[in-house]
């Protein structure tokens, strides 16, 4: 389980978001979304480690964040179809994250399912956008870690591998997993999302079961509840927080 | 968790693998190869190869490092990130990003230049020491420039602002110092300027790898003000050991600011 505790992050005098409290439980997929620039990849890089809290706490399973960053070895990250070394060749990649880390068991399964082995020899430089992601998804699965966290892990990937992710992502949540997924496809994430983690503006307006958030705005769907969220926001207080709606 | 050593061996080896199937490492080799060539061709004796070779690597090993260095940092931003993401000490993973970048900007320089020198089996008419000297200052030149490319690259996520900085720093230390240099000469001639100008020629590590080959070559005429300011002071011993030392500094100064950026910074 992770926590974050009244978590403040700013670059230079730009306030990213302040006041962040949130939890990931395992066992359910929580969904983080909010219009562009709310701070949502800055919120799973504070909890990648890629970048520090100005203020507030993050805990693994109850423990602050190791400065060392043991903690990640529970968890799998794939980010949106990334720019990897153009050269280096997908086996070697692959190759190069198992023996970073040697005592990690390794699961290959959605390497086999996506295909991955036939573009073994292929220039990661070389692999489209879709490819680029199922690539990112793999690494995100690769030492079957307890918590998952993709970004836009969708993105550019056809049916068939979209369906095959959804499959995992199952899986996972039913092995336990905490699972924390960022996406702007809010009928894809309703398939999947047990939880809604909704920022906006600065600060989280929502967090709680989907079905919470579909009884306070009086939806059906995900995508038409995030967009009353975001009227009610404009309407109602310019930007404040609703204090019913908060976490 | 995977030790030190072997995070900065694996992805020191990821990045040499990545760089050297470039085409713009290979194009870099094979120009430097070239000029080489050419200047053999139109007559140039052993010694003569080698000045010419020193001013277009005082001229292009910096630039190369700074540009190329910079880009390469900002494309391989999301590779940082992935790797940032394992439990890994981040400066086993700075130092092997480093590494990946430098040391093959470095053997493609000694490479391309290296070989046809002794293709044309030159070490007889060159003095042997001059052409150490120069694959040396040129290897640690390289690396110099690449930390100072990987500080620049780490300041921020504009890359357009990161390679202006990079291309201002290069025309700072090629061009603008010595006429710098020469200003505060002709200004404050009057005045007793040997220490400034000492502290100003160690201030500057293309002056000392110039100075270091030229040295070397014994071809004092070349040395300029500075130059010979240097070697009256200290020597014909102990200049080049002391410009030596100096420019194993430089070469140290910058990755140490470098790694201080990349273990503080938030990506």
């Amino acid at each position: 389980m992770i926590t974050l505790e009244s978590v403040r992050k700013a670059y230079g005098s730009r306030v990213v978001f302040e006041g962040i409290t949130l939890t990931l439980a395992p066992g359910r997929i929580t969904a983080l979304v909010g219009p562009n620039g709310s701070g949502k990849t800055t919120l799973i890089k504070l909890i990648l480690g890629l970048a520090r809290p100005d203020a507030g706490r993050l805990l693994f399973d109850g423990i602050p964040f190791d400065a060392e960053g043991r903690y990640r070895a529970r968890i799998g990250y794939a980010p949106q179809s990334p720019r990897l070394p153009e050269h280096l060749r997908v086996g070697e990649l692959f190759a190069m994250l198992c023996a970073l880390r040697p005592d990690a068991s390794v699961d290959e399964t959605l390497l086999d399912e996506f295909s991955l082995r036939a573009e073994w020899e292929t220039p990661v430089g070389t692999l489209s956008g879709g490819w680029r992601q199922k690539l990112a998804n793999a690494c995100a699965f690769l030492f079957a870690p307890d918590v998952l966290i993709l970004d836009e892990p969708t993105a550019g990937l056809d049916p068939i591998a979209a369906g095959l992710l959804k499959s995992h992502l199952r899986q996972a949540r039913s092995a336990g997993r905490t699972i924390l997924i960022s996406s702007h496809i809010l009928s894809e994430l309703e398939e999947l999302a047990d939880d809604v983690a909704f920022l906006c503006e600065g600060h989280l307006r929502f967090a709680g079961p989907v079905a919470a958030l579909l009884a306070e705005t009086g939806t059906r769907r995900l995508e038409p509840a995030v967009a009353a969220l975001l009227r009610g926001l404009r309407i109602e207080t310019g930007g404040a927080p609703r204090a019913g709606l908060r976490a | 968790m995977s030790t030190r050593r072997n995070t900065v061996a694996l992805v020191l080896r990821a990045g040499v693998r990545d760089l050297t199937r470039s085409r713009w490492l290979v194009i870099y080799t094979v120009g430097f190869w070239a000029v080489t060539e050419a200047l053999f061709l139109f007559g140039g004796t052993g010694e003569q190869v080698v000045l010419s070779l020193l001013n277009v690597m005082l001229l292009l090993v910096p630039l190369v490092a700074l540009v190329f260095g910079t880009a390469h940092v900002h494309a391989s931003r999301e590779f940082t990130e992935l790797l940032l993401a394992q439990p890994l000490s981040r400066r086993a993973i700075f130092l092997g990003l480093y590494l990946g970048m430098a040391l093959p900007l470095t053997a493609a320089f000694v490479v391309g230049i290296g070989v046809p020198l002794l293709l044309h089996g030159t070490t007889g008419a060159a003095p042997r020491l001059a052409l150490v000297f120069l694959a040396g200052t040129g290897a640690l030149l390289t690396l110099t420039f690449a930390a100072i490319a990987m500080f620049i690259a780490l300041g921020g996520n504009d890359r357009l602002r990161a390679m202006a900085r990079a291309l201002a720093i290069w025309f700072a230390f090629t061009v603008a110092y010595d006429g710098a240099v020469l200003a505060a000469v002709s200004l404050f001639g009057d005045w007793p300027l040997e220490r400034p100008m000492l502290a100003l020629m160690l201030g500057n590590p293309v002056d000392l790898a110039r100075l270091l080959v030229l040295t070397s070559l014994d071809a004092s005429a070349l040395l300029g003000y500075t130059g010979a300011l240097f070697r009256r002071i200290f020597g014909t011993a102990l200049g080049p050991a002391i410009a030596i030392v100096a420019l194993s500094l430089w070469t140290l100064a910058p990755v140490l600011l470098a790694r201080r950026r990349f273990l503080r910074r938030d990506f």
